[in-house]
């Protein structure tokens, strides 16, 4: 198993460097720079000599294969570098957002999960009935749904519903705090985005956890399980879900990946400042450093929550061993 | 012999008179398994029924060992479990311990359950591939509270495994670990572990190799000489029925159609159809197996949907007369202990 481990993180690495090269190419492909940006979209009068200046400060006018050469090595002595727009490391401006995004993927994989599991297996168990209907009606909604344009109704109806009650409208705070420094202003503020993008995540989940079931509940050792006397319970929980939850995990891992960096709509929605947030600004800033070390960041996340889940598999079927 | 038993024996009626001395177990009267096929998602409707059993009566006493044998699809499978429950019958009555197993409720269902135990054909899906063979065995021991200590159980576990030809250390194993005859014999040690009355063997040996086959059926009989067992062993398989069991009762498109004393159907079978079944038997010498003269039944087995009136064979039945097409014939007893459902033998 260690081994196994091992092979797999060594094998990250061409993984990431195929990555490094993609992004770096394709950012560099989009016409202009960060300094055209800066000064050509103040308006102002700039002499060409200006924007060169910029363009040395931040080494754009080096060869394209130094400044890549640059960017890996940065990887090697663990210097991402400075963003380009705001002078700040971009550690510190990946750092400051990255609570919140992990937070709200977390949040939402457990809403998700709530929501998928159970109902999955009620429309497995009663499938064809009324409530397979309706359980199959809801997951189809939340897959139809932007989790956008539900964020702007659970906004409106939380302003709605607080005028109605209160007597005056409540808005979620829009400063973000740390969980660990005030947990009831942190739920109150992440609460929302977490439902919103955790309904149409746990859709997907809904429908794979229904049909896993379903192919199980067929299987010879669940009529095993039922004829050697045991209750219908422990026959659905013991025998069944444990069997159907192998693709479930696989997706809800994968979703866990996207959140971390492709929040980008639902974060304007609810005025958050995550990583989706700053890869939209540094993707309209021209920002490469920051962009380029964003996207190898979600890479990142993405290459190690897909080992995480292959170990899980194991985990959770004996037959899977690594070596 | 128990009230109960007495009147399952006496409530199973004319049909089975003279054989009352001895204590019956299980009963089974005019069962009816048909499955509803249904047209229309929102609204759905029933358009026509398969009719998987359609009305069949047998009785088994204890420590005996009735074959079910009968071509794919006539119902012998479906009668197994219905007896177990795993189906719910459309009509009839399963008579065990006096309690008619098709009225029980969750609870109750759950008591016969530990009686009555069933060995699966196919022991690569039957086993739970996440569970370990210990706990495949034991946790019926322990969810119902038989055994609650830990180290007895497994000393329990590892003695069925014993008794079934298996190491006592093949409980630490996964079921993919293991070969198909070492599965099928976790599928009997979990059979046994309940120390059940009445095993159902669902076609226990057919997916398993000839040499396996034979140790396994081997092992079927010890184990009922030495825990009194009483068996329904359901087969397509008619030299193993004629090695294991005491009475054989032949189905037809889910009907029966001739039950009799071993040796009795496998020499003087009555039935065309019984006949004709035990004519395909191959005989392992080539030189014999070609002097001899082939009956082959005509034409195709009828659909269970739409099964034809009268005797459900005639369409195929060298013997047919007119009168087969109208009437459904008695399952009447041509001679001591040997029925069969046709006029015309």
């Amino acid at each position: 198993m260690g081994k196994y481990i091992f092979k797999r993180v060594l094998l990250m690495i061409p993984t990431l460097i195929g990555a490094a090269i993609l992004v770096f190419l394709l950012l560099r492909m989009a016409p202009g720079d960060i300094c055209a940006v800066r000064y050509l979209g103040s308006g102002l009068a700039i002499d060409e000599s200006q924007i060169e200046l910029c363009r040395e400060q931040l080494g754009l006018n080096k060869p394209q294969i130094v400044q890549f050469f640059d960017f890996i090595w940065g990887y090697v002595v663990f210097d991402l570098g400075d963003s380009m727009w705001t002078g700040q490391p971009v550690t510190h401006e990946i750092a400051i957002r990255f609570e919140l995004s992990l937070q709200i993927a977390i949040m939402a994989t457990l809403v998700a999960t709530i929501i998928a599991i159970p109902l999955g297996i009620i429309s497995a168990v009663r499938q064809n009935t009324i409530t397979d209907y309706v359980v199959r009606g809801f997951a189809i909604a939340g897959i139809a749904i932007p989790s956008f344009w539900l964020g702007l109704m659970i906004i409106l109806g939380l302003l709605i519903v607080t005028q109605s009650w209160l007597g005056e409208p409540w808005m979620p705070p829009i400063e973000f705090k740390s969980i660990w420094e005030d947990p009831i202003h942190n739920m109150a503020q992440l609460i929302w985005p977490a439902v919103a993008t955790g309904y149409r995540y746990s859709a997907v989940a809904t429908r794979m956890t229904r049909s896993a079931m379903l192919e199980v509940l067929r299987e010879d050792y669940v009529r095993t399980a039922r004829a050697k006397g045991m209750v219908e319970k422990i026959v659905i929980n013991r025998h069944a879900l444990k069997n159907a939850l192998l693709p479930v995990v696989t997706i809800l891992a994968l979703e866990f990946a996207f959140l971390m960096g492709g929040l980008v709509v639902t974060e304007q929605v609810f005025n958050l400042n995550g990583l989706g947030n700053l890869m939209v600004d540094g993707v309209e800033r021209q920002d490469f450093a920051m962009t380029q070390n964003l996207v190898m960041l979600v890479v990142i996340i993405y290459v190690f929550i897909n080992l995480l889940t292959d170990l899980a598999y194991a985990w959770l079927d004996p037959r899977i061993r690594y070596s | 012999m128990s009230e109960a038993q007495a009147t399952a024996g006496q409530d199973s009626g004319a049909q089975f008179r003279g054989q009352v001395s001895d204590e019956v177990l299980i009963t089974v009267k005019g069962l009816k398994m048909h499955f509803p096929i249904t047209e229309g998602v929102i609204i759905p409707r029933k358009v026509a029924d398969v009719k998987a059993v359609d009305g069949v009566d047998f009785y088994i006493r204890k420590g005996e060992t009735l074959g079910l044998v009968g071509e794919s699809g006539c119902g012998k499978t479906t009668t197994g479990r219905c007896i177990l429950r795993l189906e719910d019958p459309t009509a009839g009555e399963i008579i065990y311990d006096g309690k008619d197993i098709c009225q029980l409720n969750n609870n109750e269902l759950i008591d016969i359950r530990k009686k009555i135990q069933v060995i699966f054909q196919d022991p690569y899906s039957s086993l739970n591939p996440r569970m370990k063979i210990g706990e495949i065995i034991g946790e019926p021991l322990r969810v119902h509270g038989i055994i609650t200590d830990e180290a007895k159980r497994r000393e329990r576990i590892g003695y069925l495994l014993g008794r079934c030809g298996l190491h006592p250390d093949f409980a630490d194993r996964y079921p993919h670990e293991m070969s198909g005859g070492q599965r099928q014999r976790v599928g009997i040690a979990r059979a046994l572990a309940m120390e059940p009355e009445f095993i159902i063997c669902d076609e226990a040996v057919s997916a398993l190799d000839v040499s396996i086959q034979a140790q396994v059926i081997n092992l079927l009989e010890e184990l009922r000489d030495e825990f009194n067992l009483t068996y329904l062993f359901i087969s397509h398989d008619l030299s193993v029925v004629r090695h294991i069991c005491h009475r054989v009762a032949v189905m037809y498109l889910g009907h029966m159609v001739e039950l009799a004393d071993c040796d009795e159907l496998f020499d003087h079978a009555m039935h065309p159809y019984s006949q004709a079944l035990l004519a395909a038997v191959p005989i392992p010498d080539p030189e014999l197996e070609k002097t001899r003269g082939h009956q082959i039944i005509k034409g195709e087995i009828p659909s269970p949907i739409n099964p034809p009136s009268g005797c459900v064979f005639h369409p195929r039945c060298p013997l047919a007369v007119d009168s087969c097409s109208q009437k459904i014939p008695d399952f009447r007893e041509v001679r001591k202990g040997h029925w069969v459902a046709c006029t015309e033998v």
